[in-house]
């Protein structure tokens, strides 16, 4: 009855921020939790998954402008300065939101959450 | 668009549901395939072509969304063989009230899709400019057709969740045809009908959810008061002076049971009360003999859990008739303050009568030149004028 054609699924992006400050507080056997939590969620989820990463600390970030006159202009840092930063992402394939929602809501986002945006195929 | 599909189907109402229709498919279609170049033609031909395929099966239309919702609820009760629903309606309800949507993005979008409002009148309900409205609403049927937000029906547990914006744009709806908000026409029967008829939809669905017994209640005693409302010449007619054997008895009294059924089912909410508050009125034989301490009380309940100066203006009038006119004024007096309230034509109407029964008529007239400055409803502008030439007339001889 919906005219639904086109790809039946949708790559989403479900980027993880946390609170760089709060993890310094933290002990290693958090680290240890969460790496857990990602391998249980990995196993869970496995079959939506289409990529993940963790990324370096946020001072390990160099972000690139350019200017209107075409000029390049590097700076040490995250491209925003945020509490909460960029920390690791993950790929999700899901029919529509909702069923990328009900995925991105067991990432495990110790200090943080999640944005999920849909990776627009050209 | 709508008048090319209502050509084919010589139905206005099933045209109008199928444009609504295809927006709907519009906003599924066009998040996997692009927005077509010339949109307003994609869509009279979906309509035109949905129109005569739900001509053709009518009647089978959406047998299974009932029986998906009780069974997910895990109720026993089956439907009745009667029951039917418009559920590509009730689906484009809960694609436009999706939590990923902000909140008033989600009323604006179903006051627009769903109830048919103009742009121009969606901005009017939220006090800002057509231009942003139209802003907001593209905004966010980007978002659905980018994001994907799929156009189904939520399972019972997220159903429960999203009910209370539907309730709240359909009030809103109800509120925009009562009171039309601007123009000539004091009454725009079409929306309160369509206000109606989308609550009865809800009540249907969710016959165990109180505020929407609540809600469908308040709409029956409202739009029990509609003829008594206008008078043959368009003029408003306040409560007070209303012919009350105009009044729909058929219709209060399905309020009045849904009023019951609503209250016994605690914590009773904001449209429980407020149809409390109209059952009230409904039964009084005359205004002099209406219960005014009960509505006090009913006032301080909704007051407390729903806070809003409107809340408190109406709780102030009916104060005024147990204490008096000028305790009424000092609570007015509080009321200016609120910058919400600023701008409201019924505060300064309000006051207007209130110095009116306190034999003040040099203050009173002063408020209803307030109130006027601020209403954009002609027969109500009307109204207001009649009201103090009146005075104006009384206090010279």
């Amino acid at each position: 009855m919906q005219m639904q054609e086109g790809p039946p699924v949708t790559n989403y992006l479900v980027m993880i921020y946390s609170n760089e400050a709060a993890w310094e507080n933290a002990g290693p056997s958090i680290e240890d939790e969460v790496m857990q939590e990602h391998m249980t969620f990995g196993q869970t989820y496995g079959h939506a998954l289409r990529g993940g990463e963790r990324l370096g600390s946020a001072a390990s970030a160099t972000s690139i402008r350019r200017n209107d006159a075409g000029e390049v202009s590097l700076t040490d840092g995250t491209f925003a300065e945020t509490k909460e930063v960029l920390a690791g992402f993950y790929i999700i394939e899901a029919a529509d939101l909702d069923a990328a929602l009900e995925i991105a809501r067991h990432v495990p986002a110790r200090h943080g959450g999640v944005e999920v945006r849909p990776i627009i195929n050209g | 668009m709508l008048a090319a599909t209502a050509r084919v189907t010589r139905d206005l109402d099933l045209a109008e549901d199928c444009v609504q229709d295809a927006y709907a498919q519009a906003l599924t279609h066009w998040s996997t395939s692009g927005v077509p170049r010339r949109p307003g033609a994609w869509l009279t031909t979906v309509a035109t072509r949905r129109a005569l395929e739900l001509q053709r099966r009518a009647t089978t239309l959406a047998r299974k969304l009932p029986l998906l919702v009780t069974d997910a609820e895990g109720t026993t009760d089956a439907p009745g063989p009667d029951a039917t629903f418009p559920d590509d309606r009730l689906r484009l309800i809960f694609i436009c009230c999706h939590p990923a949507l902000s909140t008033d993005a989600q009323l604006a979008l179903t006051l627009r899709l769903v109830c048919g409002l103009t742009s121009a009148e969606v901005a009017r309900a939220f006090l800002v400019r057509e231009a942003t409205m139209q802003a907001r609403i593209t905004r966010a049927k980007q978002k659905i057709a980018e994001a994907r937000i799929p156009f189904r029906l939520p399972d019972a547990a997220d159903l429960l969740a999203r009910v209370g914006v539907v309730l709240d744009a359909i009030h809103l709806l109800s509120s925009a045809g009562y009171t039309a908000t601007f123009g000539d026409e004091l009454v725009r029967g079409d929306l309160a009908a369509r206000a109606l008829d989308l609550a009865t939809l809800m009540h249907t669905l969710l016959p165990d959810v109180a505020e929407v017994t609540g809600l469908l209640a308040l709409l029956h005693l409202t739009e029990a008061r509609r003829l008594a409302r206008v008078s043959p010449g368009g003029q408003l007619v306040i409560m007070e002076e209303q012919d009350r054997a105009l009044w729909d008895r058929a219709a209060i009294e399905r309020g009045l049971q849904l009023v019951v059924a609503a209250i016994s089912r605690p914590p009773v909410g904001r449209y429980t009360l407020m149809a409390a508050i109209a059952a009230v009125h409904s039964e009084a034989p005359t205004w002099d003999a209406t219960d005014w301490p009960q509505l006090v009380g009913l006032y301080d309940l909704l007051l407390a859990r729903w806070p809003t100066p409107v809340v408190a203006l109406n709780r102030a009038v009916a104060i005024s008739f147990v204490d008096g006119p000028q305790i009424a004024l000092d609570l007015l007096d509080h009321l200016a303050a609120d910058p919400q309230l600023r701008t409201y034509p019924y505060l300064a109407a309000t006051r207007a009568d209130l110095y009116r029964r306190l034999h003040r008529p040099t203050e009173a007239i002063t408020a209803f030149e307030e109130a006027l400055r601020l209403t954009t409803n002609t027969a109500e502008a009307a109204f207001l004028r009649q009201r103090m030439h009146a005075l104006r007339a009384a206090s010279s001889t």
